[in-house]
């Protein structure tokens, strides 16, 4: 079985776009959005009979305000910062934790002499496992504000897998993250490919050197296609000609076109949405993805 | 003042908003880069960097002469960052979240702490606007620890400017708690609409006042502007798509280099906030 | 001497888990009296992260001197390694099935992880 991710550095550069269009493309696929934290995939896949489940993980403090003696020794412990005073020195229970904060470490509720601290388990978000018109996808959706969105895109990689293996799908295509922290680590160990979607922008091109060493450093190989590429033709040159020099393979430039923004309003991929010059080189795009891998 | 610049969405144009008020500000700037992950500020400013510091994060180390091991301090990681078997303790520091219960826990006190690199911090300027900027190393995952070190240098005396991480994550909530305002940079799209509402529904559950500036827009009345009409939430600025802005911008010119008009236009929207942040109308 | 194999129930017919750290449990199987045990690794299945080294460390606990297995990432393999316990990987359809194998001798000891970290 075959893991193809595709992830961008710098964000906004047409992931989403690309990835729904090679769910269109592709033959025998289960598709994983795992940009967790803005995951659009959805928008233009559009999902049925979907399945819902509760993403836990991880713990919050919580004090029980009676049993507190307010001796303070959960404020000294904490080194996040956690824990508040609620200002008036007299008053029982004036210590109170900002579960926004709290990294669920429980050095509080293990030293509090009271016993007065319990933890409870987290729910981070929620996943969905989905039936759309190119195959089943799985996506996910983190809590507002939530931490551990490397465990949501490992829980998505890992159902995904699981799909691809009871039905007989040999390719799982990854929608990944922006950046090249902790989800976008999560998405692309142990992958086959990562295709990387760049724009030809000084910050484009200065993102897409992060994430090359990225891919890089965990031995993962990869491919280059520079969408929007007319916006600035030198810069594309100088991305495909760093991206060979890195040991990476260009495989492909897409043109600036409203269409691309039309098929999404429209809540299509763009190959289906049309037949134009984006269309055409996505496809030659993927038929090199195909050979990659 | 604290603004920060966000956006669900990446790549919707917050840093070229925030280098644009940074520039078309009357008052003194400090501009902060939070955006540790792809930092991206300084292609457009183009600062002078005067000083840099690496940005570390504790981790365990155990005195083997001194643990017995009683497996206490295994027992109490949460993460499991350590693991136990009857001899000293293994560490994982990459697990570590530095909590510090291992080093509490320990009968011996054999558990001390050294630093482990993480990341970078660069502090310069540029024609008189002050700049700090962070950066993740590569294949490290937590980014938290780096924004952390940036906004160790926000000011409520000067206009502070922060550009943010994209996405609703932990990242992101580091680099705005404690603003007092957020600006949303999003575009007319069914993803920048959708990912608009994610981060609008992090800044409620935050208490932090937000309002809206739209790029790319074709047409005025569009579905972020209607959204916003009914969510109520301050719609601040339009700036409309044009390939000569997104032209320039690719080769790191700023906004008001091309399209100087929205000068007058970006000091308006400060003065907006300023007057919400002072109005007190979270 | 006692061996460990993942499986996702608690007999010798029941089939191998071919997953270490977040395996449903280990049959603990000892070779001298013939006898086994089941382990729960289910306190496990949901961590946070780094379900392998705490599986590692309930593997050691429980005396065991192999773990015969699918696939065994780095950081478990750190600590079984560290702990002395001998790491084969197979791909076996049931325990009894995998334990077959390793009397006859045909499962070798791996010399590292064959699999990467999963990252949480």
């Amino acid at each position: 079985m075959k893991e193809v991710v595709i992830i961008s550095g710098k964000g906004g550069t047409g992931k989403t776009s690309l990835t729904a269009s090679f769910a269109a493309l592709a033959d025998n696929a289960v598709v994983a959005d795992c940009d967790v934290d803005a995951a659009d995939l959805h928008l233009v896949l559009n999902p049925q009979l979907s399945e819902g489940s509760e993403f836990r993980s991880g713990f919050a403090a919580q004090i029980r305000e009676h049993a507190c003696i307010a001796c303070g020794m959960c404020a000294s412990l904490c080194r996040f910062d956690a824990v508040l005073e609620n200002g008036r020195a007299t008053v029982l229970g004036r210590y109170r934790i900002d579960t926004d904060i709290c990294e669920g470490c429980g050095v509080c509720a293990h030293f509090c002499p009271e016993s007065a601290i319990d933890l409870h388990e987290r729910i981070c978000g929620e996943w969905w496992q989905a039936e759309t018109e190119y195959g089943p996808l799985v996506h996910a959706r983190l809590g507002v504000g939530a931490e551990n969105s490397g465990k949501l895109v490992s829980l998505v990689r890992l159902e995904a897998r699981r799909i691809a293996e009871e039905r007989n799908r040999s390719l799982i295509l990854v929608d990944g993250p922006p950046g090249i922290g902790c989800p976008v680590i999560a998405s692309v160990t142990g992958a086959s490919l990562v295709v990387i979607v760049t724009e030809p922008t000084l910050a484009g091109e200065h993102d897409l050197e992060r994430i090359l060493a990225l891919a890089e450093h965990f031995s993962i190989p990869a491919v280059v296609c520079v969408n929007k590429w007319d916006i600035n033709p030198e810069i594309t040159e100088r991305i495909e000609k760093r991206t060979l020099a890195v040991g990476a393979r260009p495989i492909g430039r897409i043109p600036y076109d409203r269409i691309v923004t039309e098929a999404q309003v429209n809540g299509q991929p763009v190959v289906t949405y049309s037949s134009g010059p984006v269309a055409e080189r996505i496809e030659g795009i993927w038929l090199e993805v195909l050979t990659s891998i | 003042m604290k603004i920060a610049l966000a956006s669900g969405k990446g790549g919707t144009g917050k840093t070229t908003m925030a280098v644009a008020l940074a520039r078309a500000a009357r008052s003194p700037v400090r501009l902060l880069d939070c955006d540790v992950e792809g930092p991206n500020c300084h292609l457009f400013i183009k600062p002078v960097l005067e000083r840099s510091e690496i940005v570390t994060v504790s981790v365990p180390v155990v005195d083997k002469n001194l643990c017995k091991p009683c497996g206490k301090c295994a027992e109490i990681c949460r993460f499991n960052a350590i693991a136990s078997i009857k001899l000293a303790p293994l560490f994982f520091p990459e697990l570590c979240h530095a909590c510090g219960g291992c080093i509490q826990v320990c009968p011996e006190n054999a558990i001390g702490e050294i630093q482990r690199d993480v990341g970078l911090l660069e502090c310069g300027s540029s024609d008189g606007l002050e700049f700090i900027q962070g950066r993740l190393m590569i294949g490290e995952a937590m980014a938290t620890p780096v924004i952390k070190a940036v906004k160790r240098y926000q000011s409520d005396e000067l206009l502070t400017l922060i550009d943010c991480p994209p996405g609703t994550a932990c990242p992101f909530a580091a680099a705005v708690r404690g603003c007092d305002y957020v600006l949303l940079v999003t575009e007319p799209t069914p993803f920048g609409l959708h990912d608009l509402k994610l981060a609008v529904a992090t800044l409620r559950r935050m208490g932090i006042a937000a309002g809206v500036i739209v790029n790319r827009c074709v047409d005025r009345d569009n579905m972020i502007a209607a959204y916003c009409r009914e969510e109520n939430i301050p719609l601040h600025l339009q700036v409309p798509e044009q390939r000569r802005i997104a032209e320039a911008s690719s080769r790191g010119r700023m906004l008001l280099e091309v399209a100087p008009e929205f000068g007058s236009k970006l000091r308006e929207v400060l003065q907006m906030v300023t007057e919400r942040i002072s109005g007190g109308q979270r | 001497m006692k061996i460990a194999i993942t499986t996702t129930g608690d007999s010798l017919q029941a089939p191998l888990d071919m997953r270490f750290g977040r395996a449903v449990g280990f049959l603990i199987y000892d070779l001298d009296k013939g006898t086994a045990e089941f382990v729960s690794n289910s306190q496990n299945l949901n961590a946070a992260q780094g379900a392998g080294i705490q599986a590692a460390q309930t593997l050691v606990a429980t005396g065991a001197e192999g773990l015969i297995t699918g696939h065994c990432g780095p950081k478990a393999f750190q600590v079984l390694e560290a702990a002395g316990v001998a790491v084969f990987n197979t791909r076996a359809a049931n325990v009894d099935e995998a334990l077959t194998l390793y009397k006859k001798g045909d499962l070798t000891a791996v010399a590292s992880a064959d699999v990467e970290g999963h990252w949480t």
